[in-house]
């Protein structure tokens, strides 16, 4: 029995077989709502955020300190030893331009999300946000970033306290 | 402040949606299913000799043997109420003005979940004979909603 | 280890496509119903069944594994779906193994299905559903970040060009041409052409990805007794590994996947290979994107880190090369319906080593193959070895 002598199924369609209804169908919207509780390690992550900070936490036996912050060290699996408060500095690990947002529209100015090793974390880690203030072309990784928060009486508890990052101006440059 | 404690400050949930819309294709048997009911207001099932089963709504396998199945039957449009129930809120919870009616309505070794109309709820009994109501063919699309309800007969 | 040998023993599939008129379980049953037909055997001759379908996003219905059991043989038999996004389609068949092997079950049923179009307008935004609600949601991500951030940190450590890697795509796609299932498949598409393809998130262009697809696959597993009953040629399966990451993909090393050298490892031990690179005479990774598949080749230890782009300008990763890789074509070439698209892979394999893979054949009378797949957030290894001997 040889694959290439075999009728395979399956109807492919077209977008106009939908517009000139030569099949039916049948169009639904879900609605899902939810409250997702914080849980308590995100909890104090969003609380750092209000207040202005971003948070980690240590596990001393794996000697790492990892963002966001959670109980438990989900590599050895034991209860985190202390929360830890970082910087808000950091060095851009990854990123990347995108012109297509999540339900796929075109656009011409770039988003530009990243993954931001932070200050005061273990090597590799980090948290993905957007960077900003800068030109695309100007971006490497390696580069030194600093968070732009928006102003304390705007935040809300959310990773979106921090509008994203830019461009550190290191001195004597 | 212990590890395992809450922040009193952190915000204790947060809200999103699932922003989820989808476009679902009636299939190889839903297309002549449905075709049935719209164009012709006939109900079809779909026969497995080798299992002596019939499909309501008809499809083009059989569940239990995976065999193809090609033998499309008219089952009518009478079936029988093998249960139901009457519904005095709405999905939101909120209260109805006029309770509605749900049933189960046997057809052939299958059968339908649909609105029981024309009926009040103390008259239904599990194992009364109901038929299909059609909306007039002008207004059918060739969904389950085609039938407004099923009724009594008799 | 006391277990049994497992083989396959038959194989289907369809078409994949851009939109498929049959519903999900239609999908599921055709390919179900084709592997039954192409090895004569019937539905009292399955003692159970596997089912691996990803995201209920994609089709909104909630439970899909119980809503789809009537396609995949699960009426009436000891059923059960399983789901690690991507990495499902070789991960199904390792649950199918576990069946047969461990005695319980004579024959296994495993059937994976994904049927991304019912998601309107574009299956893309049911991704949105992976990344975590709080804090990463609020940014508004889309599934091309993560491979873009990905790409461009293997790129940037190991020097690599978008041309180099471009190579794959052409050559998946090219190998496709081949595949009667094939929705990508371009026998002259060339590195330019990728390339010179919009770009979507840098340094991902259009042609470096594989969209959004409907499909469904099936195999049958059986056990030695059974299996030799029913056919002169069946295919083992020698090894079996899989393995997760941390979900907390932004403290790990983007740079090379870990998790699918372990998955390897565990796989490459049970089969008794200790010689990779001469002991599998074809590859499968996985290919959603093309450089993944370098990112998986070196996971899978099968190149140097960083240096699997150059089996491709070598041409030892080509069918008729030393290391063939993707003769199926891959994800790039054939679609990647999410969850069907690593099955296939291992389909591939079954009509490969049995000499059926037509103008896709592998010369040389190979003997041994690797399947791998990957998913969730850059997640799981799933590997899979089969050969023609038990």
């Amino acid at each position: 029995m040889t694959s290439k002598n075999r009728e395979f199924p399956g109807t492919p369609l077209s977008e106009k077989d939908f517009e000139q209804g030569k099949i039916l169908f049948l169009h639904d919207e879900m609605n899902g709502q939810y409250a997702w509780d914080t849980g308590i390690g995100i909890g104090r992550y969003l609380a750092a955020l209000k207040e202005g900070y971003l948070l980690g936490s240590h596990c001393r036996r794996c000697r790492k300190t990892v963002i966001p912050p959670r109980t438990v060290c989900e590599q050895c699996f034991r209860p985190m030893d202390a929360f830890v408060p970082l910087q808000d500095t950091g060095t851009v690990n990854t990123y990347s331009l995108c012109y297509v947002t999540w339900d796929v529209q075109r656009i011409t100015e770039p988003e530009i999300p990243a993954v931001i090793e932070i200050d005061g974390a273990s090597p590799l880690c980090g948290i993905m946000h957007k960077l900003g203030e800068v030109e695309p072309d100007a971006i490497h990784i390696g580069m030194r970033v600093q968070a732009v928060w928006k102003p304390p009486e705007e935040r809300e508890g959310a990773i979106t306290d921090i509008r994203y990052f830019k461009p550190i101006k290191e001195k004597g440059r | 402040m212990s590890l395992l404690e809450r922040n009193r400050h952190a915000p204790g949930a947060w809200r999103g949606t699932l922003p989820i819309t989808s476009r679902y294709t009636a299939g190889l048997g839903g297309e002549r299913f449905f075709r049935a009911i719209k164009d012709e207001g006939r109900i079809l099932g779909a026969r497995c000799e080798p299992c002596g089963v019939t499909y309501v709504p008809g499809r083009v396998f059989c569940e239990r043997c995976l065999g193809e199945l090609t033998d499309w039957v008219d089952v009518g449009t009478r079936g029988e109420v093998a249960a139901f129930t009457v519904l005095y809120e709405a999905v939101d919870g909120a209260p109805l003005e006029t309770p509605e009616l749900v049933a189960f309505v046997r057809i052939g070794d299958g059968g339908l979940m649909h609105r029981l109309g024309e009926v009040a709820p103390e008259a239904i009994a599990i194992g009364m004979t109901v038929e299909a109501v059609f909306k007039p063919k002008a207004q059918r699309e060739g969904t389950i909603l085609d039938i407004l309800y099923f009724r009594p007969v008799g | 280890m006391s277990m049994r040998k497992v083989a396959v023993v038959g194989v289907g599939m369809t078409k994949f496509v851009r939109r498929a008129q049959e519903t999900p379980k239609e999908l599921s049953w055709q390919a179900a119903h084709m592997a039954l037909e192409s090895c004569g055997m019937t539905m009292d001759d399955i003692d159970s069944a596997c089912m691996g379908t990803a995201p209920d996003a994609f089709d909104s219905v909630h439970m899909k594994g119980e809503y789809l059991s009537d396609g995949a043989g699960g009426w009436g038999k000891p059923y059960m779906r399983s789901y690690v996004g991507g990495g499902t389609g070789v991960f199904a068949p390792i649950q199918g193994w576990y069946h047969v092997a461990s005695g319980m079950f004579d024959t296994a049923l495993v059937v994976c299905e994904e049927k991304m179009s019912s998601y309107y307008p574009h299956g893309q935004a049911a991704f949105l559903t992976i990344f975590d609600h709080t804090t990463e949601r609020p940014l508004k991500p889309n599934l091309l970040w993560i491979f873009a951030l990905e790409m461009n940190r293997y790129m940037q450590t190991y020097g690599l060009s978008k041309a180099e890697i471009a190579q794959v795509a052409v050559q998946h796609k090219r190998n496709a041409a081949d595949h009667p299932c094939a929705l990508l498949g371009d026998a002259d598409i060339t590195v330019e052409d990728v390339l010179n393809s919009e770009v979507l998130a840098w340094p991902v262009n259009r042609l470096d990805v594989s969209p959004v697809t409907d499909g469904a696959v099936a195999v049958i597993l059986a056990a030695e007794h059974v299996a030799k009953r029913i056919t002169d040629k069946p295919v083992w399966i020698q090894g079996v590994g899989w393995t997760l990451d941390t979900s907390y993909w932004t403290n790990r090393d983007l740079a090379y996947p870990r998790y699918v050298e372990n998955a390897a490892r565990m796989a490459y031990e049970m089969a008794g290979i200790r010689e990779p690179r001469r002991e599998i005479h074809i590859a499968e990774p996985y290919d959603p994107f093309d450089y993944k598949a370098l990112h998986h080749l070196e996971g899978l230890l099968l190149a140097d880190r960083g240096q699997a782009a150059q089996l491709y300008t070598d041409g030892i990763a080509a069918r008729d090369g030393d290391r063939p890789v993707c003769p199926s074509g891959g994800l790039l070439g054939v679609g990647n319906p999410i969850a069907a698209a690593g099955l296939m892979k291992i389909a591939e394999l079954f009509w490969q080593l049995r000499g059926e893979a037509g103008a896709r054949q592998v010369p040389g009378q190979p003997k041994r193959g690797l399947a791998q797949a990957w998913g969730d957030l850059m997640q799981v290894g799933t590997v899979v070895i089969m050969g023609t001997n038990p």
